[in-house]
């Protein structure tokens, strides 16, 4: 993507980005494969909205439907969402706290391969026998029913695809505790790097769960285990119970990191700094908090009885109190500042209907009494779209312009950028709109066709056209990321003019080390500081001295390919294949013995030594 | 200070588990893996609690059949003690007495693998008894948290292991110290673990 | 698609409003409520919508005006405002507000929806049913009355009916939109709960309620409704007698219906009973098939027809898939079905 990688060899770009530990190049792996996947999940959809678009449709068989839709679900949640806001926090946090690189580069390398593997084995279901069919949430009496090995896909693919989750959350985590740049205190850090810091936060106490309940789950369909069979003792409610500690939470470890991309772009456009940061970043800290007590409201309609049921929707309720102050927060930093309707921004003013539409609904669902009418209709379909589309989505499109220029160098065209919002947000609202009011009509979710004359007919319709204008935007958006490249003209350190963090005051693309000299740090916006004083750029707090790197390594690589083997063999020794058990056997040595070469080769990295540093320099002026 | 530097005993820092940069992030980031950690044996005891002595007819055992707690304590008590003896050893870890502390981390994984073996032992009992794995929701519930402290057990012994073998005949330096601290903050994590499942699936399980 | 629906817009509560017209006919909608339980989940959306259609018109107007006055057009530097105290309590302590005035009618509907005390009374004159949720079809059992009947749920108006709800395979989830909220069948427990029919407002539905299984249970989720017979309770009480007093298999009218009766206990009645006996639940592996003649739907979707029943027997595969019924019984013939049509549909309890 860089200038210097385009001049090498395709060989050595691949060999280049399988061996990188460097956060800013595994910033774009997670784009390219988290883009790939949502691209994928786009298919799906629009699959599922041509299905749909007539009653009785036979487009697409019901078996094949349920695939589909699972596998729309996994992809979004977890191949895709989270993998492009990992992108994001590579490319991002450490340079908005001034740091080098992460805590422990290795491992960041480590979990994009985990979760790319676990990605890939997912979707390798589409070819070996059949993809999982028991919707995304694969509740455990149906996940035990279903025949083939769909569910194995999904089950083996989550674990390590969520492995790799879990430790990217430790390594932000430990990154902003430990790497800040002198001054950076915690109450100076931009909103993306709150979010991201809570977001990890989640990652670390949400994600054991999933893990322990896919483990259940694997143990169950592959290994004899009798966690969800009722006839023996089973409980199925224990799956529902683990999915959601861990599906709750989820939702916020998605859209926190959204609202500091937004946090981040209104500032940026309307020239003024966060209206009520410290409550903002409260508001951030609670919503991390009571996002771990709420996870039973989606169990309204499982039957855990009314005290249970009051308990938690009067929790989720005062959920709806944090984020109301981050709206109103929001709406009050463009109150009075100079706003500048660029594409970021356009993304970001537009998030604040969609949101509030998405909240609303939220609170409405948290009713418990009215929920019995609204679970598992399309009314919770339309709920969570709003939220997750109307904010993360936006949010990534609104991240994908507003970085592109520091993350490649290059800035997307304007007018296309525009384009694509406006075909993008009217097919959305277009797409889920109408869905509350067929969810209130009493269409159920996860139906593959319904009956003509129920009063479904229309409002379906309607939302297939909406479908369609989304994936045109998506498109377009396509259009303009290889027209800027082909293109390929460089941008400088702050191409906005607006930019207020750190990253903005370094070259874009940032060289390999990022900060030449550590930054010294004054304040909040410590770059719009320093450009308000008439500098050019930030005070360094540190001469120019050797820069301590990490070394490349192919070993993360090797470590996910040993358990994306052991997870073939774990899943065909049901099948009594001879070879499974061995094979199993391998992946694992694998893995190990990799682990084991890391640990028995030091490495210590190497240093960049200052007369290359001032040469550097020279080279870049010249 | 640098990780590769060769250090005396009167240059040897103070707590040098967090000497570098590089053993601060380890150190760190190693507790916090523990905070997850912790939340998948708590999930796994939910589990267990929810299904103990769910079984699919009256001819399987219950808990409170099968447990003894001779057997159980006396694995107790080595892995208590192991957790002991891995502090002896970080205790000469920083007092940078490289044999003394090689001695007390073979201590270590000597009375974990006796705590290892007791394990198996016990399990093949139960299933002897007629407790598998695959005869009721409790025995999957039992083995897989049980099973899975286990399996950390032997993690942590063939790591220790490693970095004993890795490091014989380097002895201590700011690249390894933390190495060896954060095993042993593993070790004692997996001792605080076990004295959890020894109260609530052993104690609980043979009241009742 | 016999009739179109025609929309209407009723008052400016336009987010509700849209609601489907057609008197006499059954629907869906859970905006047309039809009895206690959906009224009250009625009101509390009417309510939560209020309060959120507020809270959105605030967002709006300070959205709105932030459009207009605070766009650039001069390269100037605002004013680095902090935040505001005053404003960031007010806009914390409203919503507090506003979520209190919806949170306290929510709790209390949340408990009475769950009373079901007078089901654990003895003597207790409630209506119970016990409903199993099989793999694409609902199996409905009147303990008390000691009947069984399939797909067709017969209901009294007016009165609290109680139901216990479970499934015997996958879990799903038993929905009446027009009546009432779901409650899922969940595989290892019973779950309770009660529902009002409304006398008047069934009569406008044509007494007829169509019911859903809201869980995702299996390629044919889809597929799995159920119908709802409202009636009065003296309309009720002869139904019940009626089912009541078939001790044995009704006896076939015409030849035709002799010769499918003898096809279907051959073939059929080794899963589906004709007579409403009560069987263990367990035992009662198919749709009940005593009254089958007086059904609204075949297998709960397809027209009421002996074509349509024909084309089902000769594959039901085509018409919900993944169903527990295919493959069970040998292939018939044209003339073996057409008898065995004319058999079923003469399987009626009333005159």
């Amino acid at each position: 993507m860089s200038t210097i990688a385009q001049k090498k060899g395709f060989g050595a770009v691949l060999w280049d980005y399988l061996t990188t530990v460097d956060h800013k190049k595994i910033a774009h792996l997670y784009l390219i494969a988290g883009g790939l996947f949502f691209i994928m999940g786009g298919i799906e959809a629009v699959l599922i909205r041509i299905q749909l678009a007539v009653p009785n449709n036979d487009f697409v068989s019901a078996g094949a439907f349920n695939e589909i839709i699972t596998m729309h679900g996994t992809t979004m949640i977890f191949l895709a969402a989270m993998p492009l806001l990992f992108a994001f926090m590579n490319a991002v946090m450490p340079l908005q706290i001034g740091a080098r690189d992460v805590a422990f580069p290795f491992v960041n390398a480590l979990g994009f391969w985990l979760f790319f593997f676990g990605g890939l084995f997912l979707n390798l279901s589409w070819f070996l026998g059949g993809a999982p069919d028991a919707g995304w949430t694969s509740y455990a009496s149906l996940s035990l029913h279903s025949k083939g090995h769909g569910i194995d896909f999904y089950v083996l693919g989550l674990q390590i695809a969520g492995l790799g989750t879990l430790i990217g959350g430790i390594n932000f985590l430990v990154t902003i505790i430990n790497m800040r740049a002198p001054g950076m205190t915690y109450m100076r850090m931009p909103l993306f790097t709150w979010t991201t810091f809570v977001a990890s936060a989640m990652i670390l106490f949400a994600f054991p769960p999933l893990t322990v309940g896919l483990t259940l789950m694997m143990f169950d369909r592959l290994f004899g285990a009798n966690f969800f069979d009722v006839t023996m003792g089973g409980n199925t409610i224990i799956w529902e119970h683990l999915f959601w500690v861990f599906g709750h939470p989820e939702v916020y470890i998605l859209i926190l990191p959204a609202f500091g991309i937004f946090s981040e772009i209104f500032s940026t456009f309307s020239r003024k700094r966060l209206f009520g940061y410290s409550s903002m970043v409260f508001a951030t800290v609670l919503i991390g908090f009571l996002g771990f007590m709420v996870w039973a409201h989606h169990m309204f309609t499982t039957g855990l009885g009314p005290v249970a049921n009051a308990i938690f929707a009067v929790a989720t309720m005062a959920i709806g109190v944090p984020t109301g102050i981050k709206i109103f927060n929001w709406l009050f930093t463009m109150w009075g500042g100079s706003v500048k309707f660029t594409t970021p921004m356009y993304y970001a003013f537009a998030f604040i209907p969609s949101f509030v539409m998405g909240g609303v609904t939220g609170v409405m669902v948290a009713t418990a009494a009215a929920d019995y009418q609204y679970h598992d209709t399309y009314f919770v379909v339309a709920h969570f779209h709003y939220v997750i589309v109307g904010g993360v989505v936006l949010a990534l499109l609104a991240g994908t312009h507003y970085w592109w220029p520091k993350m490649f160098g290059t800035m997307l065209n304007e007018t296309l950028g525009k384009i694509t919002f406006w075909l993008f947000f009217i097919g959305f609202h277009l797409t889920f709109f109408i869905q509350h009011f067929l969810g209130l009509w009493g269409m159920p979710r996860r139906v593959f066709t319904f009956l003509p004359g129920q009063g479904l007919d229309a409002g379906n319709l309607i939302s297939s056209v909406g479908a369609a204008f989304m994936s045109a935007g998506v498109m377009i958006l396509l259009i303009n990321i290889v027209v800027t490249q082909v293109k390929n003209v460089k941008v400088g350190n702050d191409p906005w003019g607006d930019g207020r963090t750190l990253e903005w005051a370094i070259a874009s693309p940032p060289p390999y080390y990022n900060f030449k000299q550590l930054p010294l740090v004054r304040g909040l916006d410590a770059y719009w500081l320093e450009k308000m004083e008439g500098k050019k750029g930030m005070t360094p707090a540190e001469p120019i001295g050797d820069i301590h790197m990490p070394n490349s390594s192919f070993i993360p690589f090797m470590i996910t390919l040993g358990l994306f083997i052991a997870a073939f063999g774990a899943m065909y020794h049901v099948n009594d294949k001879p070879w499974a058990i061995p094979l199993l056997i391998f992946g694992l040595a694998v893995t190990f013995g990799s682990m084991l070469v890391r640990s028995f080769k030091d490495d210590h990295g190497y240093h960049i030594h200052k007369e290359e540093l001032t040469q550097d320099e020279k080279g870049a002026k010249a | 200070m640098q990780a590769e530097e060769k250090l005396t005993y009167e240059t040897w820092p103070a707590a040098p588990e967090r000497a570098t940069l590089e053993a601060k992030n380890k150190f760190l980031g190693f507790w916090l893996f523990l905070g997850g950690e912790t939340v998948l044996f708590s999930s796994l005891f939910a589990t267990y609690l929810a299904l103990k002595d769910k079984v699919p007819d009256t001819s399987q055992p219950l808990a409170k059949d099968l447990f003894e707690l001779p057997l159980t304590l006396v694995a107790t008590m080595l892995l208590l003690t192991s957790s002991l003896t891995s502090v002896y050893a970080m205790y000469h870890m920083k007092n940078f007495a490289f044999k003394k502390m090689m001695l007390w981390l073979g201590v270590t994984v000597l009375l974990g693998l006796g705590f290892l073996g007791l394990e198996v032992y016990e399990f093949n009992m139960y299933v002897h008894e007629g407790h598998k794995f695959t005869s009721s929701a409790f025995g999957s519930a039992f083995y897989s948290l049980v099973g899975f402290h286990g399996a950390h057990v032997t993690f942590g012994l063939g790591w220790i292991l490693a970095l004993m073998i890795r490091n014989y005949k380097r002895g201590l330096n700011l690249y390894n110290a933390p190495k060896f601290y954060v095993a042993s903050l593993y070790w004692h994590f997996i001792d605080v673990v076990w004295v959890f499942i020894f109260t609530v699936v052993y104690l609980m399980g043979m009241v009742g | 698609m016999k009739r179109f629906a025609k929309w209407r817009l009723i008052s400016l509560f336009a987010i509700l409003a849209l609601v489907l017209s057609g008197c006499g006919r059954p629907y869906l909608s859970s905006l047309r409520p039809a009895g206690e339980v959906a009224d009250i989940q009625y009101d509390l959306m009417k309510l939560s919508t209020w309060i959120m259609v507020g809270v959105i018109i605030v967002v709006l107007i300070i959205f709105t005006i932030v459009f207009f006055r605070f766009r650039r057009k001069d390269d100037r530097i605002p004013k680095q405002v902090e935040g505001s105290h005053t404003l960031e309590i007010i806009w914390t302590v409203i919503p507090i507000l506003l979520l209190l005035i919806l949170a306290v009618p929510t709790v209390a509907a949340t408990f009475k929806l769950a009373d079901v005390k007078e089901m654990d009374k003895k003597n207790s004159k409630a209506l119970v049913i016990n409903v199993r949720s099989h793999l694409y079809w609902w199996d409905f059992e009147y303990p008390n009355e000691k009947i069984v009947t399939s797909q067709d749920l017969v209901v009294p108006t007016n009165e609290k009916v109680y139901f216990n709800l479970k499934s015997l395979d996958v879990k799903h989830s038993f929905w009446i939109p027009a009546v009432g909220g779901k409650l899922d069948t969940n595989t290892d427990n019973i779950n309770r709960f009660w529902l009002v029919f409304d006398d008047k407002r069934a009569n406008e539905a044509g007494n007829l309620f169509y019911g859903k299984c809201a869980e995702l249970c299996g390629p044919s989720h889809a597929l799995m409704d159920f119908k709802v017979k409202a009636m009065s309770r003296a309309d009720f009480d002869t139904w019940v007698k009626d089912m009541q007093a078939v001790k044995q298999p009704e006896k076939a009218q015409t030849d035709l219906a002799a010769q499918g009766q003898e096809i279907f206990n051959k073939s059929c009645i080794g899963c589906h009973a004709v007579t409403p006996e009560d069987k263990p639940e367990a035992a009662r592996l198919a749709p009940n098939l005593t009254n089958f003649g007086e059904r609204s739907r075949i297998a709960g979707i397809l027209d009421h027809n002996k074509e349509e029943l024909k084309n089902w027997i000769k594959n039901p595969e085509t018409y919900k898939p993944g169903n527990e019924m295919t493959n069970k019984y040998p292939a018939m013939t044209d003339e073996q079905l057409d008898a065995l049509a004319e058999y079923l549909m003469g399987l009626k309890v009333q005159d």
